[in-house]
């Protein structure tokens, strides 16, 4: 240890990006390429910037921690969603697609507007804490939680809204009002936790339907793009089967 | 013309923005949070490591409390912070952890048994107690006497975000979202909200409120590399500025965490080195000890970064293609840990640096973090100057942080803040001095200049290009306004800065000429403005000519506290002058618990205020006699300076603990 590796090679990039301006009546979506000089350790949060400063600064994208936190910048890359800013360039041929991810509302170029998506689905879905017996009192010792089980909801909350496993989802293009993984994610994430009061039958209202639990066709395409590897699969496996039991006691 | 009316206005989406919003909401104001972007992204995610709050649920947090906490906040603060408002947060921030408890967040918890740790290199056992298990646990950071920092894994920030955001949610918060506030709307010393700008179709709305929140976070981008979010701009000191009433505090005061990633700035915890995580410089050799034989590693953020770049400038720096740097060893922690508790650190090195941390040692370098400064407000956060006028969060300087911030101080006084500065800016909206006296035809002035100066920019021709005045500024930043600074290298920032400036005036918008969604426009108005907010900081450091926690001047080492026990005001009043005005606000000894003192780093150099051994004697004179008579520490406390009475009434009571159960008369 002691010394990085260094001495990769630097290529020149070639990238298209698929663009477009709603908001320009004269503008139809169209390709642009842009030829870049790879540099060590490039991403493409770099690459974009670049070429923003010196092709083209109108070319619209989204960033924001550019530390894979915050989702922010979920795009088609190659045709696949994945969060640019951590993807390394090294990793993709030199010549490289771009284009914003399908079902979301289109800002310009790479930009979408996932926010009023996951809003609403969120308002949807209620996910937060339904707890209205309790009065809380803030001064005394917090409720305790076993230390196991904090750590198994915290696995599910680690999802950041990026809006991939929506691009990647087969059901949600045939039924637009299906909430996806991230909002079966989110209830399981609540149904596991004992905070949340709600009961089986609460959460049978809200995904015990075709828009919910029970239109996923099992695709996967979730799983396969999560880029936080969300346990995607056995969630909607296990919500599928207590949806079964609550809805067949009825 | 688009006006929207509402009772709180609160620009800014992340922790502090919407604890003030469901804050206000509760109390049956309305309110409209307008942010850039969807409040789940916000730059809070970001925090890792952890929210202090002085529980002292885990073995190595016992007999922590509010005291513990104070005297930590207020030694990291190099004695800059206003000790009553550390005094209010070190109060209410266990119960703003356990709030976010209730709704929701996952934190992680005490586990009764034994358990291995590193501590200073070497493997011990810590044994949790059976009383104690599934409370919420924590973990040692620096500068701190006590394992305080509580978490979720490495994931703290983006968990408590979440809570937060789905709480505004439950609570049908308006969130206006890619909305950008660019000017204030003013009239005779009170504020009446802001006019904005929509990002994706570039529409101009007036907002008008009877309180203004700015909740926007810190200004770290005016450096060339930073660990913030990129639009952690200071947009929300700029428009502050830029009023001429309101002013900022202590803008010099800038923090540079030790371990973020060579070259991009990422951030890697601070409990990488809380949890046993070592720096080691080219040869592999752990120096810490050499310079800090007590708290090493875990000495605070300010003191690390200055002995790492102390230990470059030795030559002992790993080379790289982007230059010198140190190493970060988290490999003794083992992977298991590394997975459960450092997973975000894991992830970020994955895919940024192609190394797996838990074989491998993580090239880090001291990195622009923090914001210490920010709008100068009163304990309330109201501004001083600028009436309706409200801040909070990173954003503000209320001030807690003085001119050195703990890490796990910030989240924690997002949403401490929060929950207090919705409870003040309610008590204003019911109060009949805070309706609405602005004439629609001074918002329609406000809103048709805002427009006027967009289509200026658009039709500048032959001017200058924003990106090269702002990477000049970067660069500035970076070179001349750093950890170590010279008052040589300060004037010159100054002047360049100043050249910038006056440059920024003609911007011109290159090519992208629309005025909708328009990332050149963005980046042309907001290049301007990150000018100006970067004078303040430039200026104000220029000015100091002392050395206080993060602001370290090499040709004056010593903190002087003769001469410079003050906070740094700064305003710009005339739209024409091109320096800010600068004055400063005394920060008077004879009203603190804990006087100035050493903090222990280094050597002590210190220039004594007269006061100090005054104020120190009456400290334990009056301390030593009520321990004599059996009073309790919160009677002595409340004997050497009282803060209650300034908080919120639902606040006041004292916090539970393992070993201090609430008496009935507490309940």
């Amino acid at each position: 240890m002691g010394e990085r590796k260094q001495g990769e090679k630097l290529r020149m990039l070639k990238i298209d990006i698929l663009r477009f301006d709603p908001h320009d009546p004269d503008d139809v979506p169209h390709i642009d390429t842009f030829e870049i000089q790879e540099a060590h350790g490039m991403t493409l949060f770099v690459a974009l910037n670049e070429i923003r400063e010196h092709h083209d600064n109108s070319l619209k994208f989204d960033f924001v921690c550019r530390a894979g936190i915050c989702g922010s910048c979920s795009m088609l890359v190659n045709g696949k969603p994945t969060l640019a800013c951590r993807t390394l360039t090294k990793k993709l041929d030199s010549h490289i697609t771009l284009a914003p991810l399908p079902l979301f509302e289109l800002i310009g170029d790479l930009s979408i507007n996932t926010g009023t998506w996951m809003r609403g689905m969120n308002e949807r879905l209620e996910t937060w804490i339904h707890d209205k017996e309790q009065e809380l009192n803030v001064d005394k010792l917090e409720e305790r939680m076993e230390p196991e089980l904090a750590d198994e909801i915290y696995e599910l909350d680690r999802c950041i809204e990026c809006g991939c496993c929506v691009a990647g989802c087969g059901t949600i293009q045939m039924r637009p009002d299906f909430a996806g993984a991230v909002g079966l994610n989110k209830i399981a994430r609540y149904h596991l936790d004992p905070r949340d009061k709600r009961d089986d039958k609460d959460y049978y209202e809200l995904v015990g339907d075709e828009n919910g639990v029970f239109g996923c066709m099992t695709l996967l395409g979730c799983e396969d793009v999560c880029p936080k590897d969300l346990p995607l699969q056995s969630k909607i496996a296990y919500l599928r089967r207590m949806m079964l039991r609550t809805g067949l006691k009825g | 013309m688009k006006i929207i009316y509402t009772d709180v206005l609160i620009i800014g989406g992340g922790l502090a923005g919407l604890r003030v919003a469901t804050g206000v909401k509760e109390r049956g104001h309305d309110a409209v949070v307008l942010t850039l972007v969807p409040p789940k992204r916000s730059h809070s995610a970001a925090a890792q490591g952890g929210m202090q709050a002085s529980l002292a649920n885990c073995y190595m947090g016992e007999g922590d409390d509010e005291d513990v906490h104070f005297m930590d906040t207020i030694k990291g603060s190099d004695w800059g912070a206003d000790q009553e408002v550390a005094r209010m947060f070190t109060h209410c921030a266990p119960k703003a952890i356990r709030e976010l408890a209730a709704w929701g967040v996952p934190w992680s918890r005490v586990d009764r048994g034994d358990h291995t740790a590193i501590i200073n290199a070497k493997k011990v056992t810590i044994t949790e107690s059976d009383e104690a298990h599934g409370l919420i646990t924590a973990r040692d950071f620096g500068g701190t006497k006590k394992w305080r920092t509580c978490y979720t894994s490495d994931g703290t920030g983006h968990s408590m975000l979440y809570a937060m955001d789905n709480k505004a949610h439950e609570d049908k918060v308006e969130i206006h979202e890619r909305l950008e506030a660019i000017s204030l709307l003013h009239e005779n010393g009170r504020c009446y909200g802001t006019i904005a700008r929509n990002l994706m179709n570039g529409e101009l709305v007036a907002y008008v409120s009877k309180a203004t929140t700015i909740a926007t976070g810190g200004y770290g981008r005016i450096y060339e590399i930073s660990t913030n979010a990129i639009i952690c701009q200071g947009m929300g000191q700029a428009i502050a500025l830029e009023t001429g009433v309101a002013t900022l505090g202590n803008m010099e005061a800038i923090q540079f965490h030790p371990t973020a990633i060579v070259p991009v700035g990422i951030l890697t915890t601070e409990g990488c080195r809380g949890d046993g995580g070592l720096l080691l410089d080219k040869d592999g050799y752990r120096f810490m000890p050499d310079y800090e034989p007590d708290k090493k590693e875990l000495a605070s953020r300010d003191v690390v970064s200055r002995r790492m770049t102390e230990h470059m400038r030795k030559g002992k720096g790993a080379k790289s293609h982007y230059g010198d740097h140190l190493w970060l060893d988290i490999t003794i922690l083992g992977r298991e840990h590394i997975e459960k508790n450092l997973r975000e650190v894991k992830e970020i090195c994955e895919n940024f640096l192609g190394i797996d941390p838990a074989e491998e040692w993580i090239p880090v370098r001291p990195t622009q973090h923090y914001s210490m400064g920010g709008i100068r407000t009163t304990y309330k956060g109201e501004s001083q100057t600028l009436k309706g006028l409200y801040s909070c969060g990173e954003a503000a300087c209320w001030d807690m942080h003085g001119f050195n911030r703990l890490g796990g101080n910030s989240v924690s006084e997002t949403v401490v803040s929060g929950m207090l500065v919705s409870e003040y800016i309610s008590d204003f909206c019911d109060a009949p001095e805070s309706s609405v006296n602005i004439h629609s035809s001074t918002v329609e002035k406000f809103l048709k200049t805002e427009k006027e100066k967009i289509e200026a920019l658009l039709t500048v021709e032959n001017g200058e290009d924003a990106y090269v005045l702002r990477r000049a500024m970067e660069k500035i930043m970076m070179e001349k306004v750093g950890i170590f600074r010279n008052g040589n290298d300060l004037q010159k920032a100054v002047n360049e800065l100043e050249v910038l400036y006056k440059r920024s005036k003609n911007i011109e918008v290159f090519r992208s000429k629309s005025r909708a969604a328009n990332p050149a426009l963005v980046n042309a108005y907001r290049t301007q403005r990150m000018l100006k907010v970067a004078l303040t900081v430039a200026y104000g450091a220029l000015l100091r000519t002392e050395s206080r926690g993060a602001h370290s001047r090499e040709d004056y080492p010593e903190r002087d506290d003769a001469n410079w026990l003050k906070r740094t005001i700064t305003s710009w009043p005339d739209e024409e002058q091109t320096l800010p005005t600068v004055t400063y606000e005394d920060i008077p000894i004879s009203k603190m618990e804990f006087p100035p003192g050493f903090r222990g780093y280094g050597k002590n150099l210190t220039i004594d205020h007269p006061e100090t051994t005054i104020r120190q004697h009456t400290v334990d004179v009056i301390q030593e006699e009520l321990e004599k008579e059996g009073a309790s520490r919160f009677e002595i406390q409340n004997a050497l300076m009282p803060f209650k009475h300034r908080l919120p009434e639902k606040y006041q009571n004292r916090n539970e603990r393992l070993n201090e159960p609430l008496g009935e008369e507490d309940g």
